[in-house]
């Protein structure tokens, strides 16, 4: 009888590991701001991610909130390799935690699919066979700007953008397109809320435009203050500045501001609608960028987990350069090094009923990739 | 650079040194009377900020959300001494920044928690919105002067009630000595109670200020919390008018170093390095004034050695 069980057990164990539909299993470990300033953002894309893989019994996910810190998301990241044994790591919202993070996962044999940062480190030198970002490279949405403003007939912008690196990534970006000159140009303080300082000095400049990227809390506190000091001079960003979640606080303010995105609520595709619907339906509110990037983050890793096995990496890593998913961005493909070919859209800042959004004006720059292709040895 | 710009900017500098000033007054006191290193002190201006965006998206009046966020501000400074703070006075100062940093945490996550993660909405009321010509060429900001004038005369009228009323005697009374006074038969611990919800209500009307022209969001206390230990450390620990003196001179430091410094470096390298290495040297110059200060009075400008 002993013997019997034995057997048994042993057959049993047999046929768990080798059990069919296993190796189509894929664990998600997801590291993002969920707590303090620009916890906004990383809840929009856990939740996009999480509506676009609800219901799929295959793919099971560990949150963890990284509190906006590095260490913090170094931590978390060993943790989920080492211990939850994940497949694909995804969630990280800023580019300092990107690069903490990123080139050791990618090292280690596990995917990281970003659904946010893009620093031009990881697109260029620093690019990786198992590192595919889904949103944009970092200086893309500025580089539209650029040629927003050209098109826009600007010719002396006064630019500014936070002392790190993706505010060096946004005004190279910018520059990198506009051919006009710049009246002045301002690294302000990381966090910095206050900008009478340098508002000021836009005001004594000259200057015929203003182009500025102040992502989050930053940029409330900047429009605000801009349109109460009686400048008028036409403004424009990336939509960082003036996506769902921040128009609210920004109020009037904001209104008829020009910015650039690569997604917008009223693109015109099913899937995007659909996504819209859904969104509104399961969290109460309307989606932003972010969540739309969360969202197809989870709907390319659905792609490539009908088409491979996670654990045969060259076959995955395949089907998700294939990007054979339904973009809620419409057309979608992967670059050379893995990161997105996309439509950059312009929008304006309307308002719906007493709701403020955005609509799209024009496309922006068409099929743009980025200029670190060439550099990324892959 | 003009003259224009200059007072423009030390205008800028006024401003955010009277706003410092509220909330390094409420620290200052509360340390100088209690002994107590209050860390959560951050937390009372988003509180503040939060209460006026609640009463403001009520009612629509930015002068009620003004009086919301103090007493707001105050009656969560009340419930926290009594329930948290109290047992902490006789506790050495690395239990208090531990208790006090644990209440940033739980206030924080607590006001995530019935608000939300995203930043609320709180504007200024329209007849303080634009501009007013000051002199002949200066146009400021009309909110702005509305900011440093309350400021103001929010200093006077604790210069007034430390100075000449019997509750100030009180507090400096007990900040001298603390057994004496409360041997000669004051309720000490209702003085305690009354010097912290002063504290609070102070952050909690900056916090709505502040938020009126910036944001309204979590963990927006954080940051100039840090400012307000470097200006009492400047003023000198419990002195009032060092926190007055001290929050005007790192306003001032602070604005006019950013904006100046980039200008002036670029006399010597080419623009780009000039603006980032101008704007890295500018953000740091309040803490080298802090350290040329400490190096010749070691207790600050005000405190007493």
């Amino acid at each position: 009888m002993k013997k019997f069980t034995t057997t048994l057990a042993a057959l049993m164990i047999l046929g768990s590991s080798s059990s069919f539909g296993d190796g189509h299993k894929v664990k998600v470990g997801m590291i993002t701001t969920l707590s303090g300033g620009g916890s906004g953002l990383g809840i929009d894309v856990r939740d996009g991610f999480m509506l676009a893989v609800k219901g799929n019994k295959n793919i099971s996910v560990i949150t963890k909130d990284d509190q906006r810190k590095p260490d913090i998301a170094v931590q978390l990241a060993d943790k989920m390799i080492q211990s939850d044994k994940v497949d694909v790591l995804t969630g990280i919202i800023w580019s300092n935690l990107a690069m903490a993070v990123v080139p050791a996962t990618v090292n280690q044999g596990k995917f990281y699919l970003s659904p946010n940062a893009g620093p031009s480190k990881l697109a260029g030198k620093g690019c990786h066979k198992n590192y595919f970002n889904v949103a944009w490279q970092n200086d893309n949405l500025h580089e539209a700007a650029g040629g927003y403003a050209n098109s826009a007939g600007f010719k002396n912008s006064f630019i500014l953008a936070p002392n790190y690196p993706a505010g060096k990534d946004a005004l190279t970006g910018y520059k990198r397109y506009f051919k006009g000159s710049l009246a002045g140009e301002i690294y302000t303080k990381l966090g910095q809320k206050d900008y009478a300082a340098e508002i000021a000095q836009i005001r004594a400049s000259g200057a015929d435009s203003v182009f500025f990227f102040l992502p989050g809390g930053m940029g409330i506190g900047f429009m605000k203050q801009f349109s109460q000091s009686g400048i008028k001079l036409p403004v424009v960003g990336p939509a960082f500045s003036f996506d769902q979640g921040i128009l609210k606080a920004v109020g009037d303010a904001a209104l008829g501001v020009k910015n650039t995105s690569q997604w917008s609520k009223d693109i015109d595709n099913d899937a995007n609608k659909k996504f819209v619907k859904d969104f509104q339906s399961e969290y109460g509110r309307l989606p932003s960028l972010y969540a739309s990037q969360g969202y197809d983050t989870g709907k390319l890793l659905i792609s490539a987990m009908s088409k491979a096995k996670v654990k045969d990496m060259d076959k995955f890593r395949d089907a998700l350069r294939k990007a054979d998913f339904l973009s809620t961005r419409g057309k979608f493909s992967f670059d050379k090094n893995h990161h997105p070919i996309q439509d950059i859209y312009v929008r304006e800042v309307i308002k719906e009923g007493k709701i403020l959004t955005n609509k799209i004006v024009s496309v922006g720059l068409k099929d743009h990739s980025n200029a670190y292709v060439s550099e990324c040895k892959m | 650079m003009t003259s224009i710009l200059f007072f423009e900017q030390l205008l800028n500098g006024m401003q955010f040194g009277t706003m410092l000033f509220l909330m390094s007054a409420g620290l200052t006191l509360i340390f100088g009377v209690m002994g107590l290193i209050n860390l959560a002190h951050g937390s009372f201006y988003m509180i503040g900020a939060f209460s006026a965006a609640l009463i403001a998206s009520l009612t629509g009046s930015f002068w009620l959300a003004l009086l919301a966020s103090l007493s707001g501000a105050a009656i969560a400074g009340v419930l926290i001494e009594i329930i948290i703070i109290r047992r902490l006075y006789r506790r050495d100062h690395l239990d208090q920044v531990l208790a006090t940093f644990a209440l940033i945490l739980l206030l924080s996550e607590g006001v995530r928690w019935c608000f939300g993660a995203f930043p609320l909405y709180l504007d200024i009321p329209k007849n303080l919105n634009g501009t007013l010509p000051i002199l002949d060429d200066i146009i400021y900001s009309k909110y702005r002067l509305f900011i440093i004038f309350m400021g103001l005369l929010i200093a006077i009228g604790l210069y007034i009630l430390i100075a000449k009323t019997r509750l100030g005697i009180r507090i400096r009374a007990g900040q001298n000595d603390r057994q004496m006074i409360s041997a000669l038969g004051v309720d000490i611990s209702k003085l305690y109670t009354i010097v912290f919800a002063l504290g609070a209500s102070l952050a909690g009307l900056a916090g709505a200020m502040i938020g009126a022209i910036q944001s309204v969001e979590v963990g927006m206390g954080e940051p100039i919390l840090i400012l307000a230990f470097v200006v009492i450390v400047i003023g000198g620990i419990g002195s009032i008018k060092g926190a007055f003196i001290g929050s005007i001179l790192v306003g001032v430091t602070d604005t006019i170093g950013r904006i100046f410094l980039p200008e002036i470096l670029k006399a010597f390298m080419e623009p780009a390095s000039a603006t980032s290495v101008g704007s890295s040297i500018g953000s740091m110059l309040i803490y080298i004034l802090m350290a040329l200060i400490l190096i010749i009075k070691p207790s600050g400008l005000f405190g007493k050695t």
